[in-house]
């Protein structure tokens, strides 16, 4: 057990390694072949007033004109142990990790992820536990009842949950329960609330965001739920189960469930980790300061270190998420070997 | 009255495409310490028979009616809750493969120790013991050691010994077999097969084994039921079976059985065409046409089903020959070839 988890944690360090190769790589060679020189990458950092004289000796003190290998391992150890950026004027440490100045507010980039990470983390998670329970609630009942009006109406909700976009399902949903007069049950989105200061506005005001979004995701958890059941209650097993005179109830959770829960597993796993590197739509619906918010607002800016710092954290999401599911993988399926 | 008893049992299950009359009319009796073999090709009819006496017939959909007595209650139409308490507890089953009825994401003993303690009332611990000690009775090796494997990590025959040691944990008084050995090695089969018989004795349990393997029966069967396309034709003692056999079906079976005292030359007889549609049963008697001899029944084998009639001491024969017109064919046509090698 022990060797298999360090062998999963090299692999995501590897993975990781080369997560953040391909994203310099981008990011530094596509302005250059769009035909950005190092003096005007450089004349980001020093303002519009800046002679060409100042710009050519910024661009030499930022390393631009390293070789490429040499800035990437600048950037890596920025990363890993902080950098150090002489603007001329006077040098400026950007803690470990450190991922760069926002070419427009000149702020470190990663105290501002930092702060953002809390709002995707409440939506992520908070809709990840609604649509779990309801998506697998669903889908055991729909198995359970194929054919049934309940398992007809329930599939075709998830075939349009699945169907809908956020930014349909999210605007439908601001126009009914928050603009809307008569259903209004929530303010309009755009304010985050932290969890430690209000936990009731916390939940009031991420209601709106996490169910739409749950909607979309419990739709494909109830298909597959419901295929999953559909074939582990087939199993011989779950007749042994039933010979043993075990309650139904059991046969269903404790028998069928825990046959039919292992893609259920990984899917959750590889969701949950795309989710938290920033639910985009969803933020950008709801007005949701969150990461994904935040890599759009980069995007648009062409702020190149937020880009790669967004970038490199949701690719750290999914590669942790992956590893977890790795781990489960095995908890969960004594057939997964280990060693 | 017998410990257990059918009368006049139908499974029946209606889909799109007509009415499956999987068990059409079966009525037989076992007792206590006694073992009754069921034998049939597939589809005829034996392993619905046993699903429906645990209550185990997918309920929903199937069409049950008759009577089944287990031990002076009736099954057919009592509550589902109450043969839940009575499944595992007085009556329990072996499955066929064992590695398909074993749960794969729970070990050997956590599967012993739920069924245990469903229906007693004791602590984890020494429901724990108990795995064990009926690990070790099944003849496990190393059972401390191997309650916390889980089935993949036994190899088939020990599965089939976990699997017996799982229905034998809470002392039933029925015990039914769906085909034991047939996912087992040959070599492992025997071994299976005298532990059944031996575990029998020790428990005094009833014990149904269902197979279509007429050694299998040989082995373990006080009497044999022979069922054709959901119906019983023919009934007996294992003497009755072996020794003087009348229905065509049987001396099919029997026929189509390698036996070691034949030469390797001789060819098997087996039985022409194949099992009957349970939908569209054949009209009279079942199996003529497959019968080598429905031709001597003057034409009634075709269009009148033939009753399941006493020909002598309990011995019981579904057919329209007559009786001697049976033995006659047995003494003169069917035994001298089973024995001509």
């Amino acid at each position: 057990m022990v060797t298999y988890i360090i062998r999963r944690l090299i692999w995501a360090v590897v993975m990781l390694t080369i997560v953040s190769i391909i994203t310099f790589g981008i990011f530094f060679l596509v302005p250059r072949l769009a035909g950005a020189t190092s003096e005007s990458l450089a004349a980001r950092y020093v303002g519009r007033t800046a002679s060409a004289e100042q710009v050519k000796i910024a661009a030499d003190k930022l390393g631009f004109n390293d070789p490429l290998i040499v800035q990437y391992g600048r950037f890596a150890k920025g990363i890993v142990a902080g950098a150090d950026y002489d603007y001329g004027p006077g040098v400026e440490h950007c803690p470990a990790p450190c991922f760069g100045y926002s070419f427009l507010t000149r702020l470190p980039v990663w105290p501002d992820l930092m702060d953002r990470l809390p709002v995707t983390l409440s939506l992520a998670i908070g809709a990840a536990v609604i649509w779990v329970i309801a998506g697998v609630a669903t889908g055991v009942l729909s198995a359970l009842r194929r054919g049934s009006l309940f398992d007809r109406a329930a599939m075709g909700v998830a075939l349009a949950g699945v169907s809908l976009p956020i930014f349909f399902t999210g605007i439908v949903s601001l126009v009914v329960f928050s603009y809307g007069t008569p259903f209004r049950i929530t303010a309009p989105g755009g304010s985050f609330t932290p969890f430690d200061e209000n936990p009731a506005m916390w939940a009031y005001n991420l209601i709106l965001p996490w169910i739409t979004l749950a909607f979309l995701y419990a739709a494909g958890y109830a298909r597959l739920t419901r295929a999953g059941m559909l074939e582990t209650m087939n199993e011989d097993y779950i007749r042994t189960a039933r010979a043993k005179g075990l309650s139904e109830r059991r046969v269903v959770v404790k028998h069928g469930l825990r046959g039919a829960l292992t893609p259920i597993l990984t899917i959750f796993g590889l969701d949950l980790g795309l989710l938290l590197g920033g639910a985009v739509l969803t933020e950008s619906t709801y007005s949701l300061p969150g990461m994904g918010k935040y890599a759009i607002d980069a995007i648009t800016n062409q702020d190149l270190p937020k880009v790669m710092g967004v970038t490199l954290v949701a690719a750290f999401f999914v590669v942790f998420a992956n590893l977890i599911v790795d781990l489960l993988y095995a908890v969960v399926d004594p057939r997964v070997r280990l060693g | 009255m017998s410990f257990l008893e059918l009368k006049d049992l139908r499974i029946h299950f209606p889909t799109d495409d007509g009415l499956v009359k999987s068990v059409d009319g079966l009525s037989f009796s076992l007792e206590r310490g006694r073992t009754l073999g069921i034998v049939g090709e597939s589809g005829s009819g034996k392993s619905v028979t046993s699903l429906g006496i645990l209550g185990l017939h997918k309920g929903g959909r199937a069409r049950i009616s008759g009577e089944i007595w287990l031990d002076g209650e009736e099954l057919v139409g009592a509550s589902q809750e109450h043969v839940r308490g009575l499944r595992g507890k007085k009556m329990a089953m072996i499955f066929q493969d064992p590695l398909s009825a074993m749960h794969p994401f729970y070990t050997v003993g956590e599967q012993i120790i739920e069924a245990y303690r469903i229906h007693n009332d004791v602590s984890k611990k020494v429901a724990r013991k108990h795995a064990v000690d009926m690990l070790g009775r099944v003849g496990i090796p190393q059972p401390e050691r191997r309650v916390d494997s889980y089935p993949h990590e036994f190899s088939g025959g020990m599965r089939q010994r976990a699997m017996i040691a799982m229905a034998l944990s809470c002392d039933p008084e029925l015990l039914i077999a769906d085909e034991p050995t047939t996912a087992l090695d040959v070599t492992v089969q025997a071994q299976i097969l005298d532990l059944m018989r031996d575990l029998q004795r020790d428990f005094n349990a009833a014990l149904i084994v269902i197979t279509h393997d007429l050694g299998v029966v040989a082995e373990l069967s006080d009497d044999i039921l022979v069922m054709y396309g959901g119906k019983c034709v023919e009934y007996g003692t294992s003497e009755d079976i072996f020794e003087r056999p009348e229905h065509p079906y049987t001396w099919g079976l029997l026929g189509s059985m390698p036996r070691l005292d034949r030469e390797p030359t001789e060819r098997l007889l087996p039985i022409k065409g194949s099992p009957p549609s349970l939908i569209n049963v054949p009209s009279g008697c079942a199996f003529h046409p497959r019968c080598a001899f429905e031709e001597r029944t003057a034409g009634r084998a075709k269009t009148e089903v033939p009753e399941l009639l006493e020909t002598e001491g309990g011995h019981l024969v579904r057919c329209h020959l007559t009786r001697e017109r049976r033995r006659a064919i047995w003494e003169n046509e069917i035994k001298p070839n089973l024995e001509a090698s």
